[in-house]
């Protein structure tokens, strides 16, 4: 046992490794992106007053901001500046990025985190009972709305959300963080967090709750499950015991393998809910072309993804003793 | 490699998924070709008597904040929708399926360098990689269409690639070249024919992401431009009418485009269900 350990140490190790090539390849094709681009870095950095500028001032200014460099040692001042913890300046908010992202990612955590468990909890339930009684009213709504939901774009839910539980039933806040003005206290984020969590629970959840049901469907039909049934247990311990635990250990890969939805699913419902989180900055670093930020939210997504893949095969590991670490 | 085609066409399985995506689309795009052009709609004008009607007899989807009819705005939205969403998925269909086929059939290094690259832009989420692309190319088409093909091809590559490694090990490839077939004549006659089904289910299994893709970036005000108005330009304009009550102005436009995709996705997952019958359909969006 202690090997199998071990195994998964390791294999968390080499996936971590593996991961630092994969970092740099983004940040080279990103900054490779900007490079090709067709916005000059000096309009963004004198912004409207490059009308009043002389072709001196605005020569001289490129001369100190280093854009006369080759592309090879701009990248390298960059790269540099990066590994220092130096993330650069960001325009669109006028802040250190590192300062935009200190103050925001807490929020697109709790927005995450809480959305992701809300529709962990719903796929479970509804995915179980679905399975459980498949073929019956409950099995057959569930998978027709669970179809149609995955046709539906998460900014669309989230709009018929507020124009019904916010606007027609008033039960909760149009969007924000806080009521104008109001401190940040625990009612009221929770107050306003409820939708946007709930929207992105929803957008996530049928994926996850087809899932759960086919899985479980087929683990019903196995020798062991079978094995139970003619012991004599009772029913829920059937299915919640002997079958449920073997078709949750590919679940949870899913989730590990949906980061990149959600953190989709995050970019629009922070925009639609003006949740101050990191990913409603990055359209508005987006709109204003603010470089600096966009690199550094793109390279924070990146490293959002891996580690979502790492833990989930992790935890597949922990629970398998059947999975294989030596891949 | 002609019967793959054959067993698409006599295959029985999700006959009424068939003809409910067939006749919905076929409404849709009847609706976004002659719709727009019969009822003469000029975006530019705007029309002050008759601002945010609810729906009506004479304005079945209501009007918007300029007074335009939603009906007809819904399906000139939906053509420039399909129309960027079809050219993405093309674009994305040849990319990956010449990349995808050419490391597949060269294997080796290049072909483990190839995959890992593929790896790799798949952990950039797409819509962040679209954002960014879109930002720094702004306020054109090009970037639109660009931004979103070179996200999706992956996907394309990793299948044609697959069937490739799958069908070199076959015997009648074994069968060509002890015949003395040469490369080009094994490619072309063997090889290409093979992939086809299977690249051109991923291109229409393709074409849904795509406009959701576009309308997600138009949503968020990084897609196409004003004056080609797509469902995503719409709805973001929208989200001020919905504060004020009007919520015909986002219900209608949202339905074309959630039947569109569906129907798009349901007459993909049949077509896949008859290629690859083992397999239950699960709609890719």
């Amino acid at each position: 046992m202690r090997s199998r350990a071990r195994d998964i140490a390791a294999l968390a190790l080499r996936r971590l490794v593996f991961a630092v090539p994969v970092l740099c390849v983004v940040a080279v094709g990103v900054f490779l992106l900007g490079a090709a681009s067709p916005f000059d870095p000096i309009h963004q950095y004198y912004g409207v007053q490059i009308f009043s500028a002389s072709a001196e001032e605005i020569a001289q200014a490129r001369e100190a901001l280093g854009l006369n460099d080759s592309l090879i040692v701009q990248f390298g001042r960059w790269a540099g500046g990066l590994l220092s913890g130096d993330l650069g300046v960001s325009r669109s908010f006028r802040q250190p990025v590192a300062q935009v992202i200190g103050e925001r990612l807490p929020w697109t955590l709790l927005l995450v985190v809480v959305g992701l468990v809300l529709a962990v909890l719903i796929a479970l339930v509804l995915g179980v009972l679905a399975a459980w009684r498949q073929g019956g009213w409950l099995d057959r709504c569930v998978t027709a709305i669970g179809h149609a939901l995955e046709g539906i774009p998460p900014f669309v839910l989230a709009l018929v959300a507020i124009a019904v539980f916010s606007l027609s039933l008033g039960w909760f806040p149009v969007a924000g963080l806080t009521d104008a003005g109001a401190e940040a206290t625990l009612g009221q984020v929770a107050s306003h967090l409820a939708l946007p969590a709930l929207v992105l629970a929803v957008s996530q959840t049928p994926w996850l709750v087809l899932h759960v049901r086919q899985s479980l469907l087929t683990a019903l039909s196995e020798d062991h499950v079978t094995g139970a049934r003619a012991r004599g247990l009772a029913e829920h311990v059937v299915v919640l015991r002997h079958a449920l635990p073997t078709a949750l250990l590919p679940f949870v890969t899913l989730i590990g393998a949906r980061v990149p939805e959600l953190v989709t699913g995050a970019v629009l419902v922070e925009e639609v809910f003006s949740w101050p989180g990191v990913a409603s900055a990055v359209v508005r670093a987006a709109l204003a072309v603010d470089f600096p930020l966009l690199v550094v939210l793109s390279l924070l997504a990146t490293a959002a993804v891996l580690i979502g893949s790492l833990l989930a095969d992790v935890a597949a590991a922990v629970l398998d003793p059947r999975v294989a670490v030596d891949g | 490699m002609v019967d793959q085609w054959r067993r698409v066409g006599r295959a029985r399985t999700g006959t009424p998924r068939l003809v409910w995506g067939a006749v919905t689309l076929a409404v849709l795009v009847l609706g976004a070709v002659f719709l727009p052009w019969l009822g003469e709609l000029d975006e530019s004008l705007i029309h002050y008597e008759s601002v945010r009607l609810a729906p009506s007899l004479e304005h079945p989807f209501g009007t918007d904040a300029g007074g335009r009819d939603l009906l007809l705005r819904a399906f000139a939205g939906l053509r420039v929708s399909l129309l960027v969403a079809v050219l993405c998925a093309v674009i994305s269909t040849v990319l990956g399926v010449l990349i995808g086929g050419l490391s597949g059939a060269v294997g080796g290094w290049p072909d483990r360098l190839m995959m890992r690259f593929v790896d790799t832009l798949n952990s950039v989420p797409h819509l962040l990689l679209g954002i960014v692309i879109v930002a720094l190319y702004r306020g054109n088409l090009t970037a639109v269409v660009a931004s979103i093909a070179l996200t999706h091809w992956t996907t394309v590559a990793r299948i044609v690639r697959a069937e490739v490694l799958s069908l070199r090990e076959r015997p009648f490839i074994d069968a060509a070249i002890s015949g003395g077939a040469s490369r080009w004549r094994i490619l072309h006659r063997h090889l290409v024919p093979a992939v086809v089904p299977q690249a051109a289910m991923s291109a229409v299994l393709l074409l849904p992401h795509a406009v959701w893709h576009e309308t997600a970036l138009s949503f968020l005000g990084l897609g196409l431009p004003p004056h080609m108005a797509s469902i995503g330009n719409i709805l973001a304009e929208s989200r001020a009418a919905v504060m004020t009550g009007a919520w015909w102005v986002v219900a209608f436009p949202s339905l074309v485009l959630i039947a569109t995709t569906l129907a798009v996705s349901g007459l993909a997952s049949v077509w896949r269900d008859r290629l690859v019958p083992r397999r239950r359909s699960e709609l890719a969006l």
